[in-house]
């Protein structure tokens, strides 16, 4: 909206100082994630920026604390770069052994939460459903319930039934938390849905299977995808339950990074925590492309 | 068959399709059949949650009740007490079944469990009870006045009706605790002393951070929302990227970046200091400290306040408040009585949101908030973790998500839940 030609100088004012406002709180918001990025090339193990680094001094950067991520753990970091070397990072550097765990746990959490929870939505989005309300209000709760009670729960139901400290338990556990999101982004997307296209499916001949693949699927899966990045990024995220459920076999990188903001603080986090910003660029990325792939095939476009 | 065609009450009666049933039945068993169809497609995630989540919560929670330890150990004691009136000491019948008790809890080691439940009680009773069991063998009767021999405490009545308290098998007692109450020597509840109530003050921080963080919240985000929603649509999704990167970088990462800017050496400190606003030596203590947590709390909630927001203040049509200025409305004046009252709904959404996030925040007071930012939640974890006070975290586990739930319940009512959505 831009300011009409008849606009006073109050309201002049007025609508600057609004944007200079509104600037501010968007630097408020973005600033924290990005601070981050320039701290973690710091050739110091300091937290801060150094007085070489503000007059832009080369030697003031370096990338040490990003081949610490790579070194941390090794049995012989200062060999020369090698299969050997690369093998020893591979199976003993810690901060790898997390971005395994991480990976490996919140693949199968995005499959599983996936699946259930687009089912469910499916299931939801139908007028049919009796106890619609109460129903959707059970699926949701993961995301409500404070994840310390979770945590607490799950740690004594978990040591009860032998999961745990296993992997398994932990990618029940983010699962549970990872499909309220599935939930919600597929249910969104099944409201704009138009159902007569399941009956002209059904009425030219097609088996109820065949109407799921063909003809809804393609329709929801920029909702499913998203969905599912959902799902990936709770579990990629998640610590909490981490924390009660996981042994050391099964550290992941939120975990690997808290106990280093409470041990031993290093710029390494600050490497760690850039390389996941990056991650989350990617992914915010790839659910913008989805959503606004999904309005045009709605019908709805950008004005 | 055809006979039913006389029952006029309804035409649907009547009518017949080409099987022979009537259309009334046969509509009937379909819609039947769409509803078990639907909530089929339910199912599998309906009994994953359940089993998963919701079973083991709630048996998590039924430790704040049930707490059998005490009454199995204690099992001669426990019946041979049930007749005590708790006026005077017990009769010597206790003190023989008590003692007897004794020698089979060391025998079964099983002393230093029913000693710390005592202690949650008594401080100081569960040395009391070891070291009490550990002379009970040579104990010659009558068992009252040996017993009172060994440890002179044995002859306090509030010693007795704890243990007949705690020979049960439920208990209120976890649930007092966490509200800072006790049991007085003649079996009532009393508050505890100003001094030493913990949890009530924590329980009023907890709500008094969420409640400021939810305020701050707010007044941040209303402001952008509102930009976001007049601004055209391709300007406005660049912007809602800067709102919606925080929301998908990692807790932990926003958490970690906060120590960075506000702690002593810290980027604020600097730039104060290099201003000359603060000498080096009066660095201001802006993390570890409620604060802290504020600050990064704030930050980390924002995005949950200024979806809900932007979604409600997208379809108020802009016209509303051109009509009103063409009526004569100063900016203000529409501003207050035509456009604010319509994002109402908004408000409330995303303020319930925030603050029911807030108040079950672990990680951001457990890393920054240092003594006086701490929640209920980080003093559940630790019970859970160090004290294993299993009982009393769950008491307040219990507190904490019945104050939630009621929230919940109450954001059903304003939005309901299906309406929510991310991005």
């Amino acid at each position: 909206m831009a300011l009409p030609s008849y606009a006073g100088p109050g309201e002049r004012i007025w609508y600057y100082s609004f944007r200079v406002v509104c600037g501010a709180i968007f630097l408020f918001l973005i600033l924290p994630v990005l601070i981050v990025v320039p701290l973690s090339f710091n050739a110091e193990p300091y937290f801060t920026f150094t007085s070489g680094m503000l007059s832009f001094d080369a030697d003031a950067f370096s990338l040490r604390w990003y081949a610490d991520i790579f070194k941390n753990g090794m049995s012989a970091p200062n060999d020369a770069f090698s299969w050997a070397w690369i093998s020893d990072s591979w199976s003993n550097a810690q901060w790898v052994h997390s971005t395994k765990n991480s990976f490996f746990i919140a693949i199968w959490v995005t499959i599983l939460a996936t699946s259930l929870g687009t089912l469910a939505a499916l299931g939801l989005s139908q007028s049919e459903l009796p106890f619609r309300g109460a129903l959707m209000g059970i699926l949701i709760s993961p995301m409500i319930v404070p994840l310390i009670i979770t945590a607490a729960g799950m740690y004594f139901f978990y040591s009860d039934v032998g999961l745990a400290q296993t992997y398994i338990g932990v990618i029940l556990a983010h699962t549970a938390l990872g499909t309220p999101f599935v939930v919600i982004t597929v249910t969104a997307t099944m409201i704009g849905f138009d159902r007569s296209l399941i009956r002209a499916g059904a009425n030219l001949g097609a088996q109820p299977h065949t109407v799921f693949f063909k003809v809804i699927m393609p329709l929801i899966l920029p909702g499913v995808i998203s969905g599912g990045l959902f799902a990936f990024i709770t579990s990629f995220d998640e610590v909490v339950a981490v924390l009660f459920l996981s042994g050391f076999e099964q550290r992941t990188i939120p975990r690997q990074m808290w106990s280093g903001i409470r041990e031993q603080i290093s710029p390494t986090i600050l490497a760690v925590a850039t390389i996941l910003v990056c991650i989350s660029i990617v992914l915010l990325s790839t659910v913008e492309i989805l959503r606004r792939r999904s309005e045009k095939m709605r019908g709805i476009r950008p004005v | 068959m055809v006979d039913t065609a006389l029952n006029t009450t309804s035409v649907a009666d009547g009518l017949l399709t080409d099987d022979g049933k009537s259309l009334k039945a046969k509509l009937a068993l379909a819609t039947r059949r769409n509803k078990l169809r639907a909530f089929l497609l339910v199912a599998p995630l309906l009994v994953f949650i359940l089993v998963t989540f919701l079973w083991p919560i709630g048996v998590m929670l039924y430790r704040s009740v049930y707490s059998p330890n005490f009454g199995e150990t204690f099992y001669r004691t426990a019946i041979a007490i049930k007749d005590w009136d708790g006026k005077d000491l017990p009769s010597e019948d206790v003190f023989a079944a008590f003692v007897a008790d004794l020698v089979q809890a060391k025998k079964d080691r099983t002393i230093g469990k029913a000693g710390t439940r005592i202690n949650y009680e008594i401080s100081g009773a569960r040395s009391l009870f070891t070291s009490s069991a550990r002379k009970a063998k040579k104990l010659e009767p009558p068992y009252k006045e040996a017993l009172i021999g060994v440890k002179e405490q044995w002859g306090e009545r509030n010693l007795w009706s704890t243990i007949k308290r705690l020979t049960g098998s439920y208990t209120a007692s976890f649930y007092l605790a966490s509200l800072d109450r006790r049991y007085n020597k003649d079996n009532q509840i009393v508050t505890q002393p100003e001094e030493r109530q913990i949890y009530l003050p924590l329980f009023l921080r907890t709500f008094w951070i969420g409640g400021l963080v939810m305020v701050f919240c707010i007044i941040l985000g209303y402001p952008i929302a509102y930009l976001l929603s007049i601004l055209p649509l391709r300007t406005s999704n660049l912007l809602m990227i800067m709102v919606l990167l925080p929301f998908w970088t990692s807790l932990l990462v926003r958490t970690t970046a906060w120590i960075a800017i506000l702690q002593r050496e810290g980027i604020v400190n600097d730039v104060l200091v290099f201003l000359r606003i603060i000498s080096d030596e009066n660095r201001i203590q802006m993390i570890y400290n409620q604060a802290g947590t504020i600050i990064a709390m704030t930050h980390i909630l924002l995005p949950f306040m200024v979806l809900p927001l932007y979604s409600v203040m997208k379809t108020i049509p802009p016209s509303y408040m051109r009509a009103a200025r063409s009526l004569g409305a100063t900016q203000f004046t529409a501003f207050t009585r035509v456009y604010m009252p319509q994002t109402l709904p908004g408000v409330g959404a995303g303020s319930v949101l925030v603050f029911i996030l807030a108040i079950g925040y672990y990680i951001t007071p457990a890393l920054v908030g240092g003594r006086t930012g701490t929640l209920i939640s980080n003093v559940i974890a630790g019970h859970m973790q160090k004290s294993l006070n299993w009982g009393l975290a769950a008491a307040l586990g219990s507190l904490l998500l019945a104050s939630v739930l009621v929230l919940y319940w109450l954001y059903n009512k304003i939005v309901g839940v299906d309406k929510m959505k991310f991005g």
